[in-house]
């Protein structure tokens, strides 16, 4: 392949950051700290940049690309790419928001997803997110891919049909547990969520349902057992809230 | 298993070699193997579960003794790939993509094998090629497989790979002597060395053109406990083979040339990333390593020079296109999934082991060679102001002398065209599928990063051939190749197929080229690297300058829905045993 994205630009002085730096965020100032991502300058300053795979507890992945924006009309993932003094950076235009239907039009059709029989609905990121960007239907033929689930263990069960692959676990478990019970295997639309373990199976793992892991997932893919609808359809977390404020831009 | 482990030095940064080696032992890898080297490395095995499922060239499910590969470029189709492959499944009796039932054999695709001038090609046991097949061919090697002759006993023609070298200008022309140019750089000094590769203005040959000296530079002047110098020699892109040649015949150029990166950048170790379609020149290349180390070429004390030390080493790959990305490289290198890194930083700062790291084209180490012998001055007097020197190219497909080509930059593509014996060309696709398609009408264009830019593939189509056609086998191979890691070229490529193959099937509507487009510029837009950003080019290119192409294959202006309620019942026909015409939706009106 050609290596075009694998070229350094011309090499810019490291961002300042200097105190009172500020980039523009949709004509907005935002003011930003040395080493901050654009996304973490704008959550900071309560702004929201719609976002999936990216959590302020665990370092930036990049992989949802649901937080592209651009930035001096390039674009680029609000959530890796540093906050530098004088940036355009543009996130609420309607060909922005369009790509992020797109996106998650995507996720929704390579999954199974079927909402109302889910127990994350109304506490899912991914279906809020849908919403505030107007997703209506899902667009593309749907892929139904088979993907069997894991209720192997006592306290947790795994729903792989609805993985959109944001490694949220695999960071939780690595760096907050300490247990590495989740890792990434296969390619292409292949690509897959596997559990540490010879048989495969999450029981055999030491995961436990108090791990960060446990309730990092923003979709319904790992729920804790026999606890279903505790809060009722309705009076859930984006019933009640849309996905924009402050402290609802993750699901947990 | 222990042998191999201590080979490494038990080393997990090796994973990916040591991989290969334990698939070599036992023709694929058992979870219980996995279990063991993730034991023995100090990995975890759902790590190394993750690495064998990356690259395409392992296998966690048994192949058979015999695995056999169709080269799936474009050109091989061209030259009759399907039918020759059809032909040995029915031979062998084995569907394509599945194991025989006596575990003996399967028979499936791979991407292109880097053979399009000697093709149709294909690949046994991920170390044997052959070339130049042809159904008589098929024919013998369906016997020996049925009479389970070993592969190194078949006829030793089949395996013989020409070099093709139609035209030579300065580097494929001038004869070189190894080692003469690390002699002239320890001559000129580290400094004056680096000041000379950048004075020729040498631009990258990976397709980027990145200034190559000052890709040197600021490798040298990052900070770091060590500096390397990595030649990647994954020629992935389809249609591209120039870099197997320089690997086959110039070798000593290529290493004299990481030798002076390694002088310019103050780097010890080397390493070339071999793409694993070209297993088959790991031997011949580690010879000539050997005869350099013998030659006081390589290893303590270079040519005498007191504390010049720098040793090459060779790290094969495993099948993914996405690991010619820098970056993935680098992953791959350190036994880990080729999944490109976020960048900045880049590799010269934070490469392979986090340490400044170098990567280059292999053409780029041999123009580096070139210049340290013969000067900058003569260098950036060849082609353009800005892309000085030659450039190679691999030319395939409907012409009369399928080859490599060297010529200045700034050739004109009518000119290569008039060279190689292509007649009545209706489009060249430069670059490979990630580059450009051009039509006729543009064939008095140039090869220049200001013009027509080219990583080195150059595949000419006549006016027979269905240009839909080919961006549809391109679309195919870069679904093939995502690494699955950001959502837009997972989801993305894989969508681009399906509206392809309902335009094939005759499914078709405006409807479909209208999402098609969508698609491109969401990828041109959203994608973690350049693989799903440039997947759609072909398809842009095409639509634009063939739509006729495409619109044969609408049949209906209208819109269709793209599930296809027949094609979901096989399912359930499979289940009832039933596959009459009353099971089928077609039946319907």
């Amino acid at each position: 392949m050609t290596n075009a994205s694998a070229t350094p630009p011309a090499l810019a002085p490291a961002p300042a950051g200097e105190p009172g730096a500020v980039f523009s965020l949709d004509g907005e100032d935002v003011p930003f700290q040395l080493g901050e991502t654009i996304l973490q300058a704008a959550k900071r300053a309560g702004h929201y940049i719609p976002h999936l795979c990216w959590h302020p507890d665990f370092r930036p992945h990049g992989s949802c690309r649901v937080c592209t924006v651009k930035i001096n009309g390039r674009a680029g993932a609000a959530c890796t790419v540093s906050a530098a003094p004088g940036q355009e950076v543009e996130s609420n235009t309607e060909e922005l928001n369009s790509h992020r239907k797109t996106l998650l039009q995507m996720l929704f059709i390579e999954g199974n997803h079927f909402c109302p029989s889910c127990e994350k609905s109304g506490n899912c990121l991914l279906q809020a997110t849908a919403y505030e960007m107007n997703m209506e239907g899902p667009h593309f033929e749907e892929f139904y891919p088979d993907r069997p689930v894991d209720a192997s263990h006592p306290d947790i069960l795994l729903d792989f049909n609805r993985c959109i692959l944001c490694e949220l676990c695999v960071r939780a478990s690595h760096d907050t547990d300490g247990k590495n019970v989740f890792a990434i295997a296969g390619y292409g639309i292949g690509t897959h969520l596997v559990v540490n373990s010879e048989s495969g199976k999450l029981v055999d793992t030491d995961m436990a349902l108090t791990d960060r892991a446990a309730s990092i997932c923003p979709v319904g893919v790992i729920l804790p057992k026999r606890r279903g609808f505790a809060i009722p359809i309705g009076e859930r977390r984006y019933d009640v809230n849309t996905v924009t404020e402050p402290n609802k831009q993750e699901a947990s | 298993m222990d042998t191999l482990l201590s080979r490494y030095g038990r080393n997990p940064h090796a994973l990916v070699q040591i991989l290969r080696d334990t698939q070599d032992l036992h023709g694929w890898l058992p979870r219980d193997m996995l279990v063991r080297v993730a034991h023995e490395l100090g990995l975890t095995l759902a790590h190394v579960e993750g690495v064998a499922g990356f690259y395409r060239f392992f296998h966690t499910r048994p192949v058979g003794q015999y695995r056999v590969l169709f080269s799936d470029n474009i050109t091989d189709r061209m030259l009759g790939s399907a039918a020759l492959m059809a032909d040995l499944c029915l031979r062998l009796g084995v569907k394509p993509g599945e194991l025989r039932a006596d575990n003996r054999v399967s028979v499936e695709h791979t991407s292109c094998t880097g053979l399009c001038d000697q093709g149709p090609a294909l690949l046994i046991n991920h170390r044997h090629v052959l070339t130049r097949l042809d159904a008589e061919r098929v024919a013998r090697i369906a016997e020996l497989i049925q009479a389970q002759t070993p592969v190194p006993d078949w006829p030793a023609q089949w395996f013989h790979v020409v070099d093709n070298i139609r035209r030579a200008d300065v580097l494929l022309g001038t004869p070189h002597q190894p080692g003469s140019a690390i002699a002239a750089a320890l001559a000129r000094g580290a400094q004056a060395t680096l000041d000379e590769i950048k004075r020729s203005n040498l631009r990258g040959r990976g397709g980027a053109g990145f200034a190559t000296g000052l890709k040197w530079e600021l490798c040298r002047d990052a900070q770091g406990t060590s500096h390397y110098v990595v030649c990647n020699a994954d020629e992935g892109e389809p249609g591209t083979f120039k870099d197997r040649v320089l690997l086959t015949r110039y070798a000593d150029m290529l290493f004299d040339g990481m030798t002076i990166a390694a002088l310019a950048v103050g780097a010890k170790q080397g390493l070339v990333y071999l793409r694993g379609e070209y297993r088959h020149l790991l031997e011949p290349l580690r010879a000539v390593l050997q005869r350099r180390r013998d030659q006081h070429l390589l290893g303590l004390d270079i040519q005498e020079h007191a504390g010049f030390d720098f040793d090459i080493d060779v790290h094969v790959g495993a099948g993914a296109y996405v690991c010619g990305e820098e970056s993935s490289l680098i992953e791959s290198l350190e036994g880990k999934r080729g999944t490109p890194r976020i960048r900045p930083p880049f590799p010269v700062e934070n490469g392979y082991l986090g340490q400044p790291t170098t990567v280059n084209n292999v053409e780029t180490y041999c123009a580096a060679t070139h210049i340290t012998l013969h000067g900058a001055a003569r260098w950036a007097g060849i082609g353009t102001a800005k892309s000085t020197g030659t450039k190679i190219h691999s030319v395939s497909g409907d012409c009369d002398r399928p080859g490599i080509y060297e010529y200045p930059f700034g050739t004109r593509i009518g000119r290569i065209l008039e060279d190689c014996g292509a007649r009545d060309t209706q489009a060249v696709q430069v670059g490979g599928p990630s580059g450009v398609c051009i039509s006729a009408f543009e064939f008095g264009r140039r090869i220049a990063f200001e013009d027509v830019p080219t990583a080195g593939a150059f595949m000419v189509f006549d006016r027979s051939r269905d240009m839909f056609e080919v961006a549809r086998n391109f679309a195919r191979f870069f679904a093939h190749e995502s690494c699955g890691f950001c959502t837009p070229c997972r989801v993305g490529t894989a969508l681009v197929v399906k509206r392809m193959d309902k335009l094939a099937a005759g499914h078709g509507s405006r409807h479909d080229i209208e999402v098609l487009f969508e698609l491109d510029k969401l990828m041109h837009t959203a994608t973690h690297c350049g693989l799903g950003a440039s997947a759609c080019n072909p398809l842009r290119d095409t639509i634009a300058k063939f739509r006729p192409a495409y619109e044969q294959h609408l049949k209906s202006l209208h819109f269709e829905p793209a599930f296809d309620l027949d094609a979901e019942l096989s399912v359930a026909r499979t289940a009832t045993g039933r596959d009459d015409a009353a099971s089928h939706m077609k039946s319907l009106p």
